[in-house]
Parts: structure tokens; C-alpha cells; sequence
């Protein structure tokens, strides 16, 4: 029987429903079963990995989430540097970290292997919340409580650098969190 | 009768290369739509030189404002407006002119025409006017002039209308009998990418109307809904050039060097697959958004468990693979690579074919999916490793295969011969040379941490500094040199382009016949599209061992690029 070939731009005639040369198929057998090991990975990760962006999310109007960092401020607040509160919650507390144009509040001091539930919110519009240089990446949305549960692994001077474009001072936007022994 | 069939012979051509009737309605749409394309790739380099030389730190070179206004025009000259016109031009060409058929409602064409001309130029005043400081994806509550969604919907329903015009050619084809059995895969392709087109369009209609309405205080608007539909039109569009491209490639094999389509059941199989799932892709732009809990990001970012990437896969061996068999047929028999080898080089049409599969499959590809991960995006969202993903994906391989067929568009549609046909042999090579580097030290300063967009990185004018890695200022000067390579690769594509299309020497069947410059060889000596008898059984037995090296080492950087990530992703903080 012979074959015949063609290019992409000749149309093809007659029944062109046939079976594919078996390197075809088995690259196409592999591929699926990669395929399916890439979606297999998101739900295991939830099960034994330890990074998730799961959280505990629900809507919060602006004025609310303000009120609610500024109560959080005034209960652990334990001095202030460059004109920013700087607060020191307790293991395991709900910390509040408001994001609005071109301020990240309070500084957070935190201490390490300590599970803390951040909530990230916005007072304005879009930020991105960009813990540097441990390089943990969550979108801030006005109108929306982003709670997630964080377990800082390691000491330092951290940056939070906001990294979704919020106006021109954008760039001026940079916050502080600290962990301790 | 007569006289009717006369009128309707004067609107043809017949070509006399590829000796298909081509009409010349649609001929001269296709080189309205292109030539404004090249316009709006121009603009496009020149943000883009703006953008490269601020963002390399040690020039600077932007005030703020400037840098951020450069930026929203250099994203939607390049993502929207360049590709699309040029999408339009590809649907015009694979509807009538592959089909040999006629262009229903020409003057419906020129008004749709008219329309995205409109929108492009309302959106880019308002952008240059300091109006429309919102960026490509213009997040609500950031608000812009209500006159800059007006303009993005004003292009929006001219494209809508370019596909409807092409779904009626399909038709008017088929009943005119202008071919016989199934429309060809190109064809086939340019549906499958006029569909997507159709569905990103309605997203675009269902988020940019009522913001458009929002932006003149008639009503409110969620941010985070905003970012779900908007994605629905942000990323399905680049699913449209997927398409697109992927129809290209095939076109591209077939005039280069007589590539076949492998199987046609399997091709138009993973181009369904585009059509069924990916759209679902919007969802990875919001894997760590507030608004989504993760069974919904699970099951969207993966396009349905993946089923988009498998097709992506499928295309990744059947293009190489038809591009083998093709080179096999022609004679090129011996050993596993003598096909490659021996593959005409020095055709732009045929290097800037092979360099946007590799750099769209092996950069983009494997990137992509990784930082589309829903975990591992926790390490990439709104870092540069995003931007270094998409400008693989959308320029170094969908922009590059649209340059790549410009170089066959030239002699075969506008008839003319390709000007400084020395520079154009070699822009292939420097764009691609350039983007790569560009795009690769961006994905490597994003995993340490370098946001995208960003005018200063320093944080010299924050309250507290920031102190990168010391690789990221080497990474810079890559990043600074590759852009500038990049950028000089497009102008000199808009070089060659501008001056054929203006000043460019006709091609006669005596050009053709003493081999002239500026045809690429595929032109002066078109490979034969079909091959039958014997010897094509027994070259198909052979298979295309080359292929199959070339996917499994693409297969190999795959697996250990994702599961790096993931070990990477374990370092973390814990987060749940």
C-alpha cells in the first residue's frame, strides 16, 4: 500500500482519520502521563508540602481592615522607626499588615518557628506583597482578607517590596519584617 | 453569465509560485492589516528601547512617570495591537487565499479595518497624553480616561468582525466547491485561533464595557472580578497566538523545505484541545489572589489537568517531525540529523521557523508551566521570572515566527523582493540571540526576587534600602545587552519590511528564473507539497529518529527544570 504525504496548506482528501506511526503515539502515551504528574503534584503538595497559598480568605470593605491594623498596632506596638509603628505580636496571634499607597504598616517583629496568621489587605488599590529575599509572592487585593498562615524558618532583616504596580511612588514602597530567635 | 464570471476573474490573481487564485480584496486587506502591524511593533521597539535602558540600573535612563507611561504603551502596542493586526492579515490569508476561494464582504473587512485603527490610535493618545497610566492590564480601582477603554473596545469589536469574516469564507468556500475534501491544517489552525479569538473577545467585552461605564462613575466595580475576566481576555489572547503561531509553523515547514503533517487526525486533534481548555489558563495569573480557594486554582491552572500542554507537546514533535520527514523525502537520508544539517539555513523563512519552536517549547514552554504551578507561583508572581516567561512565549516565538513569514509574505503577497536580503538572513539569528539573552537573566534576577514593572529596585528613595544579591547587577548588564540586541534584531526587521513593501523591487518570473536576492529559496524553487509511491512508505517506516532525540532532551530539561522549582519552593517560610 503506498502513502501518501502532503504539506499544511494542501487539503487533504478522503479519509484522513488514520492510525499514527507508533513513535507518534508513544511520545503522545509519555506526554499524558507527564501531564498527569504535573497536575498530581498541586494536590500532594497540599497534603505533604509546606507552602500553599491556601489561606483563610473573605472580603473586608477598606475602612474595616484599616481599623483592624490599627487595632492590632495599638495592642503590640513596641516602638517605631523610620515613622512606622513597629509591633511585636504574640505566638500564634492574628497580625495585621495593611498595604496602601506607597506604605507597607506596621514593621513586624517577629520570632522564627513561630506560626503567625498574616492578613494582607489593601486600603486603596492592587499592591503585591513580595517578602524579600525569601521570595514568597502574594497579590493584595482591596476589598479582600488575605489570612495565611506563616511559619518564618529563618533570623533577619527582611523587605517587604511591593511588586504590583500601584501609582508613581510605587518604588518608594518598601516595608520591614524582622525575625528573632 | 458570462460577463459575471468575467467581473468575478478580474478581482484574481492567479499565483504564480504556489499557483494558488488569490483575491485581491483580500490580498490588499492582508497588506493593511501587516503594514499597520509593523507600525505598531515600531512604537513598540521604541518603548521597549526606553524600557531596557531604565530598568538596567546603572543608566536609568526614564524619569518614573515616563518609565511607567512607556511601559503600558510598549505592552499593548506589542501584545495587543502588533499581533492582532497582524492575526488579521494570517486569518485573511487562511480563509480565501489558502482555500482559493473569494472574500465575502470585503467593505465589512475595511470597516473592521477602520474600527482597530481607531481603537489603537484612541489608546495610544490617551497613553502618550498622560491619560491612561494604568499599565497593559489597567487594574481597577487604578483608573484611566474613560476614552482608553473606549478605544481598547473599539479594536476589540473590529477583530470580532475580522472573525466573523472569516467563519464566512469557510462557508462560502466550502459551498463554492473552491476546494475538495477537508479544509487544510492551516486552515484548521486559523479557526481554531478565530474561536479563541472569539471567546478572549467576549471576556474582553464582558470587563472592558463595564469598566469603560466605571471609569465614568455609572457604576461599580469589584477589583478581584475585575482580574478574573480580564484574564479571561488577558491570557486567552496569548492563546490566540498560540494558535496562530502554531498554524504558522505549520505553513512555514511546508514552504521551507516541503515539511509534511505527520498525521492529520493527531494535529487537528491537539488544536481542539487549545479550543477545550485554554482558556482555563486565565486562572494562573491568580494562584495567590484572595478571591480563589485552591481546589478552583488546582483544576484551572492546569487547563483541565494539563490537557492544553499536552497538545502544546503534540505540536513540540509534530512540527520538527513534519519538518524531518519532509528534508527525509527530499532526499536528505542519512544518518539522524543529515535532515538538519542540510537544512536551507540562510532562509530567514526556515531559521526564524526552527528558532521560535525551540525558543517557544524549550524556554517558554518549560517556564511556563513551572511557574504556572500553583504552589511554585508563590516564588514567581510579579517577579521578572513572569515577563522573562512571556517574552520567550510571545516574542521570541510567536513574533518571530510572524517575522519568519513575513519574509515569504513579502515575495508572495505583496510581490516584491525582500530589501537588504544580507541583514535579513541574519535577523533571525540576532533577535532570537538577543530575546533569549534578555529573557533569561530576567527569569534569573526574578528567582532572586526582582519585581516586574518596577522603575527603581534600589529602594534609595524608600524608607528602608534594599541590597540584592550581587549576581542580580551582572544579571543586569545580560538583561541590558540582550534587550538591546533584541531591539536592534526588530528594527532591523522593520528596516527590511518598510522599505520591500514601499521600495521594494517587483519579483518577475525572470527574478525568479536568475535566482535574484531577496527570494528566499523556498520561493525560488517551491519544495513539492505532496509526495506519493513507494519510497514515501518506506521513508515513513524510518520514522523520524532525529525528532525523537530532539523531544526526549526537551522532555529531560522539563523534568529537572520543574522539579528544581519544587525543591526550591521547600526552602520557604511555611505558608498555608
Amino acid at each position: 500500500m503506498s502513502e501518501e504525504f502532503h504539506s499544511a496548506i494542501v487539503a487533504p482528501r478522503g479519509i484522513w482519520w488514520r492510525p499514527a506511526h507508533k513513535q507518534e503515539k508513544r511520545w503522545i502515551i509519555i506526554s499524558f502521563i507527564w501531564c498527569m504528574i504535573l497536575f498530581a503534584m498541586m494536590p500532594l503538595w497540599h497534603v505533604r508540602g509546606g507552602q500553599n497559598p491556601t489561606g483563610i480568605r473573605a472580603k473586608v470593605s477598606p475602612e474595616d481592615f484599616v481599623a483592624r491594623t490599627n487595632r492590632f498596632i495599638e495592642e503590640f506596638k513596641v516602638g517605631e522607626e523610620s515613622g512606622l509603628p513597629v509591633v511585636q505580636p504574640p505566638p500564634g496571634a492574628d497580625i495585621y499588615l495593611l498595604a496602601r499607597m506607597w506604605q507597607w504598616t506596621p514593621v513586624l517583629k517577629l520570632k522564627k518557628d513561630t506560626q503567625y496568621t498574616l492578613h494582607l489587605s489593601s486600603a486603596d488599590i492592587n499592591h503585591g506583597f513580595s517578602l524579600f529575599p525569601i521570595n514568597v509572592n502574594i497579590q493584595v487585593v482591596p476589598g479582600y482578607d488575605y489570612g495565611l498562615r506563616v511559619t518564618p524558618n529563618s533570623t533577619g532583616d527582611f523587605r517587604i517590596i511591593c511588586n504590583e504596580f500601584c501609582g508613581i511612588g510605587h518604588h518608594i514602597m518598601v516595608g520591614k519584617v524582622l525575625v528573632e530567635e | 453569465m458570462n460577463t459575471e464570471s468575467q467581473s468575478l476573474s478580474a478581482n484574481f490573481r492567479t499565483c504564480s509560485i504556489t499557483g494558488i487564485r488569490v483575491d485581491k480584496k483580500a490580498e490588499l486587506l492582508i497588506k493593511v492589516n501587516a503594514v499597520v502591524a509593523v507600525v505598531c511593533f515600531l512604537v513598540g521597539v521604541l518603548a521597549a528601547l526606553g524600557l531596557v535602558l531604565t530598568r538596567w540600573q546603572a543608566i536609568h535612563l526614564l524619569p518614573a512617570p515616563y518609565y511607567y507611561r512607556f511601559l503600558t504603551a510598549h505592552g499593548l502596542n506589542m501584545l495587543i495591537f502588533f499581533i492582532i493586526f497582524f492575526e488579521m492579515a494570517v486569518l485573511y490569508f487562511a480563509g480565501p487565499v489558502v482555500l482559493n476561494s473569494r472574500l465575502p464582504a470585503p467593505k465589512v473587512g475595511w470597516l473592521a479595518f477602520l474600527l482597530m485603527v481607531a481603537g489603537a490610535v484612541l489608546v495610544n493618545v490617551m497613553v502618550f497624553s498622560g491619560k491612561a497610566d494604568v499599565l497593559f492590564t489597567s487594574y481597577p480601582p487604578l483608573k484611566a480616561d474613560p476614552n482608553y477603554y473606549l478605544g481598547i473596545i473599539l479594536f476589540a469589536v473590529g477583530a470580532l468582525i475580522v472573525c466573523g469574516i472569516f467563519f464566512a469564507s469557510l462557508v462560502v468556500a466550502k459551498r463554492e466547491k473552491s476546494y475538495e475534501g477537508s479544509v487544510p491544517l492551516v486552515t484548521f489552525g486559523a479557526l481554531t485561533a478565530a474561536i479563541i479569538a472569539v471567546i478572549s473577545l467576549l471576556h474582553g467585552a464582558a470587563i472592558y464595557i463595564p469598566t469603560w461605564l466605571w471609569s465614568m462613575d455609572v457604576m461599580g466595580m469589584d477589583p478581584q472580578l475585575y482580574r478574573l475576566i480580564w484574564w479571561g481576555l488577558g491570557h486567552s489572547s496569548q492563546q490566540i497566538n498560540v494558535a496562530a503561531m502554531v498554524s504558522v509553523w505549520y505553513l512555514l515547514a511546508g514552504l521551507t523545505v516541503g515539511g509534511v503533517v505527520l498525521n492529520e487526525k493527531i494535529s487537528r486533534t491537539a488544536f481542539v484541545l487549545y479550543v477545550l481548555f485554554i482558556s482555563m489558563a486565565s486562572a494562573h495569573h491568580l494562584l495567590v489572589d484572595p478571591g480563589m480557594g485552591p481546589a478552583w486554582k488546582v483544576w484551572n491552572t492546569s487547563y483541565a489537568m494539563y490537557l492544553a500542554v499536552l497538545a502544546s507537546m503534540i505540536h513540540g514533535f509534530t512540527v520538527p517531525a513534519g519538518i524531518e520527514l519532509g528534508q527525509r523525502l527530499r532526499g536528505f537520508t542519512n544518518g539522524t540529523f543529515e535532515w538538519l544539517r542540510k537544512a536551507p539555513w540562510t532562509d530567514p523563512g526556515f531559521s526564524g521557523l526552527v528558532l521560535s519552536v525551540i525558543i517557544f517549547g524549550f524556554l517558554g514552554g518549560i517556564t511556563g508551566v513551572t511557574i504556572g504551578t500553583e504552589q511554585i507561583n508563590i516564588m514567581a508572581h510579579n517577579t521578572l521570572r513572569i515577563p522573562g516567561h512571556f517574552h520567550v512565549t510571545v516574542v521570541g516565538g510567536t513574533a518571530l515566527a510572524f517575522m519568519a513569514v513575513t519574509y515569504y509574505v513579502l515575495p508572495l503577497i505583496f510581490q516584491k523582493r525582500v530589501a537588504f536580503w544580507a541583514m535579513a538572513k541574519v535577523q533571525p539569528y540576532v533577535f532570537a540571540a538577543g530575546i533569549t539573552l534578555m529573557s533569561m537573566s530576567m527569569t534569573f534576577m526574578g528567582i532572586f526576587g526582582v519585581p516586574r514593572r518596577q522603575w527603581d529596585i534600589t529602594g534609595s528613595q524608600a524608607p528602608f534600602p534594599i541590597e540584592f544579591h550581587p549576581a542580580v547587577n551582572l544579571l543586569q548588564a545580560f538583561f541590558g545587552i540582550g534587550g538591546l540586541i533584541a531591539a536592534l534584531g526588530g528594527l532591523m526587521f522593520i528596516a527590511c519590511a518598510v522599505v520591500t513593501v514601499f521600495f521594494g523591487k517587483k519579483v518577475t518570473a525572470q527574478s525568479i528564473a536568475n535566482g535574484e536576492s531577496g527570494l528566499p529559496q523556498g520561493v525560488l524553487n517551491l519544495p513539492s507539497q505532496t509526495h506519493e509511491g513507494s519510497m514515501v512508505s518506506r521513508v515513513h517506516k524510518g520514522g523520524t529518529p532525529g525528532t525523537v532525540i530532539l523531544v526526549f532532551i526537551f522532555l529531560a530539561c522539563f523534568v529537572v527544570y520543574y522539579f528544581v522549582n519544587w525543591k526550591l519552593l521547600s526552602f520557604l517560610w511555611k505558608i498555608g
